[in-house]
């Protein structure tokens, strides 16, 4: 298969595309989807598709997110479009106390493939309803799957992954990758779950995902002009995680740095963190955003961000302290 | 159907509940205190004694391929709709042969293998998994309809509008059924609905609504005979609003403290199986009939504690099972 250049929105498009193509369980709900979506993720597919099954939705999101659990009861695959996260949480009895525990509650007895797309991220001065980062409280629900993309091609892949699997997916794009262009081999599929290592260094381990992936990347280029190598792991998804590729990386390097841009203070930084910690001794470090909300002027806003600098910086202090002997090997 | 058989689902659904209800004395931590370590049937049970004559004679209209949804009071639903008395209690006695395998007691009760979709703990959440089902439906051409029975208190929450409009405007074969009893938990109801009722809610959405008196079991099946003919036939929503009495507390163990006893007395005496059994001796000239049916389900019911009572505690290893299949369930 030849690489095809796309944005993170063309891939998951074509993503999608090509799933409705293949099964006709696959149905697309929620706002504006017919004329693409708010970020044009879904560009094309009620022209190709027809409103039956690319269906403009009212401003329900409870609703929009029950309807998707009773059509997967019944025998659907949808894709739910809840635009944001921030909306998300006006389904969430939907979301936590319908869609996950079904499966489970009911002894079994059905099954709720559902795909939920809840963008997460900063979206330029959009302030603080319309720019979290939530991914931490999926992450802590048990029965479903919590999946960040962070690239063109794994929002091809993963978007494929998460619509053939057998339970939730909570699948969360960044609404500052839309535009991000790159190659997409639809032959390169990584398995779901696993995380890929984007550089491999000696002195630390960079774990990040979604858009901190690529802050992470320069990063790491920064810190090796200051002399430091550092791995950087971008985790994909976030349940199930790729607690073997971390933990060997940083069992290797003795030293784990998981950045984010969601709240650091119990955000998936910490669990990530703990893990390593307990199994391989290693020193960790996180850092997010600090607890405050997102404020609108981009003064106040940039206050939340994280940058490469801040990851570097956070790098350097890790690395100035002495590895601990990791000898003993991994402690389980 | 005729009475009689009307009359045979109402006396199995109150000799599975009074049994029940015996069942679970000391079954309910009201204050925090321990459980009596002899009961059978723990933690809250919501009992639909007195409101039986809505469950069979909407049921009593639906086929063996659709769909139900039901709220926390949802034993009656379920064997009208044709679910397995012994599994059912089972179920309720939180055993491995349960309808769930014990992973859902009463207030998740189930059986999808005659359609019916599930009990919910939560107010008012089966009405927009209802019309996902019935849009999956129509989608797949299938002639099914769903119903989809709540309480009074429903009414009050917003996806009920959310799910009527949806309903309404995509056109779906749902039949809603709002077992109206006057009271949401311990309050009730009346004073906390705003405008001239909740039959004139579903019709300002669109939703056609037609009132019936919730005890007369005989007026409830003609009603559902019209309602789910409409519903099949035009495959839109049709509103069925039956006005009953509730003769027991929100929950088994809850003693109306905060009711009027004569409201109890008058809900005692509109039993709607005492009303039936009237009829059917006084008009109908059938006192052997009901003789008969009694003692056969004096007998299923025994059959049905006893096979509960036989059934183990589910194997603990199966509290990992059925969580997720990818990151399936794990301790961290």
């Amino acid at each position: 298969m030849a690489l095809r250049t796309m944005t993170y929105a063309e891939a998951a498009a074509s993503a999608l595309q090509a799933a409705m193509a293949r099964d006709p369980r696959v149905v697309v709900l929620g706002e504006d989807v017919g004329r693409g979506g708010v970020f044009q993720q879904y560009k094309g597919l009620q022209a190709e598709f027809g409103g039956q099954r690319v269906i403009d939705t009212p401003i329900s999101e409870s609703t929009i997110a029950g309807v998707g659990v009773g059509m997967a009861l019944a025998g659907m695959r949808p894709v739910i479009e809840l635009r944001l996260v921030d909306f998300a949480l006006c389904a969430m009895d939907e979301i936590v106390n319908q869609a996950a525990k079904n499966r489970y509650m009911f002894g079994g007895q059905g099954r709720v493939p559902l795909v939920l797309r809840l963008p997460i991220g900063f979206w330029a001065s959009s302030a603080a309803q319309h720019s979290q980062s939530l991914e931490a409280w999926f992450a802590h629900l048990p029965g479903v799957v919590v999946m960040c993309p962070a690239t063109p091609q794994d929002n091809h892949d993963m978007l494929t992954q998460a619509l053939a699997g057998e339970d939730p997916v909570i699948y969360m794009e960044n609404k500052e990758l839309w535009g991000l262009s790159g190659p997409v081999d639809e032959a390169a599929v990584l398995p779901p779950g696993q995380a890929r290592v984007m550089r491999r260094g000696d002195d630390l381990t960079i774990v990040a995902w979604s858009s901190a992936v690529g802050l992470a990347a320069q990063a790491a280029t920064q810190l090796e002009r200051q002399g430091v190598s550092a791995s950087v792991i971008d985790l994909r998804s976030l349940w199930p995680w790729d607690r073997d590729t971390v933990l060997a990386d940083c069992a290797r390097t003795g030293r784990l740095l998981v950045a984010h841009e969601a709240v650091q203070v119990a955000g998936f930084g910490a669990e990530v963190a703990a893990t390593a910690a307990q199994a391989t001794g290693c020193r960790v470090a996180r850092l997010g955003a600090p607890r405050i909300h997102v404020g609108f002027a981009a003064q106040l806003e940039a206050v939340v961000r994280i940058s490469p600098q801040d990851i570097a910086q956070a790098a350097m202090a890790l690395v100035e302290h002495a590895a601990p002997d990791l000898r003993q090997g991994i402690r389980v | 159907m005729d009475l009689l058989s009307l009359y045979r689902i109402m006396a199995r659904i109150r000799a599975f509940e009074l049994a029940a209800e015996e069942a679970s004395i000391g079954g309910v931590a009201v204050l925090g205190q321990p459980l009596d370590p002899r009961t059978k049937v723990r933690g809250p049970l919501h009992v639909s004694i007195g409101q039986e004559a809505i469950a069979a004679g909407v049921c009593a209209h639906l086929r063996r391929d659709d769909l139900l949804t039901s709220s926390h009071r949802g034993h009656g639903h379920t064997l009208a709709k044709g679910g397995d008395m012994r599994r059912m209690m089972a179920e309720l006695y939180g055993r491995r042969d349960g309808t769930n395998g014990g992973k859902g007691g009463s207030m998740h009760i189930a059986d999808f293998s005659v359609g019916m979709l599930g009990a919910n703990g939560v107010v008012c959440a089966g009405l927009p998994i209802a019309c996902g089902a019935a849009h999956a439906l129509k989608l797949q051409g299938k002639p099914d309809i769903v119903a989809c029975f709540f309480g009074d208190g429903a009414a009050n929450r917003g996806p009920f509008l959310e799910a009527l409009n949806w309903a309404c405007v995509y056109q779906l074969p749902v039949l809603f059924v709002c077992e109206d009893n006057r009271w949401s938990a311990t309050t009730r109801t009346g004073p906390l609905t705003g405008g001239p009722g909740i039959a004139a809610r579903a019709t300002a959405i669109g939703v056609p609504a037609s009132t019936v008196d919730g005890n007369d079991v005989e007026a409830v099946s003609a009603l559902a005979q019209r309602l789910t003919e409409d519903v099949r036939a035009t495959g839109s929503p049709r509103f069925l609003y039956a006005t009953t009495l509730r003769v027991r507390g929100h929950l088994s163990a809850d003693k109306q403290g905060y009711r009027d006893p004569r409201e109890i007395e008058a809900a005692v005496a509109a039993d709607p199986l005492a009303l039936a059994r009237t009829r059917l001796i006084d008009r109908d000239r059938l006192n052997q009939p009901i003789d008969a049916i009694d003692s056969e389900v004096a007998a299923e019911i025994k059959a049905a504690i006893a096979f509960a009572d036989a059934s183990p505690a589910p194997d603990t290893a199966t509290a990992y099972q059925d969580v997720q299949t990818l990151g399936a369930g794990t301790w961290h």
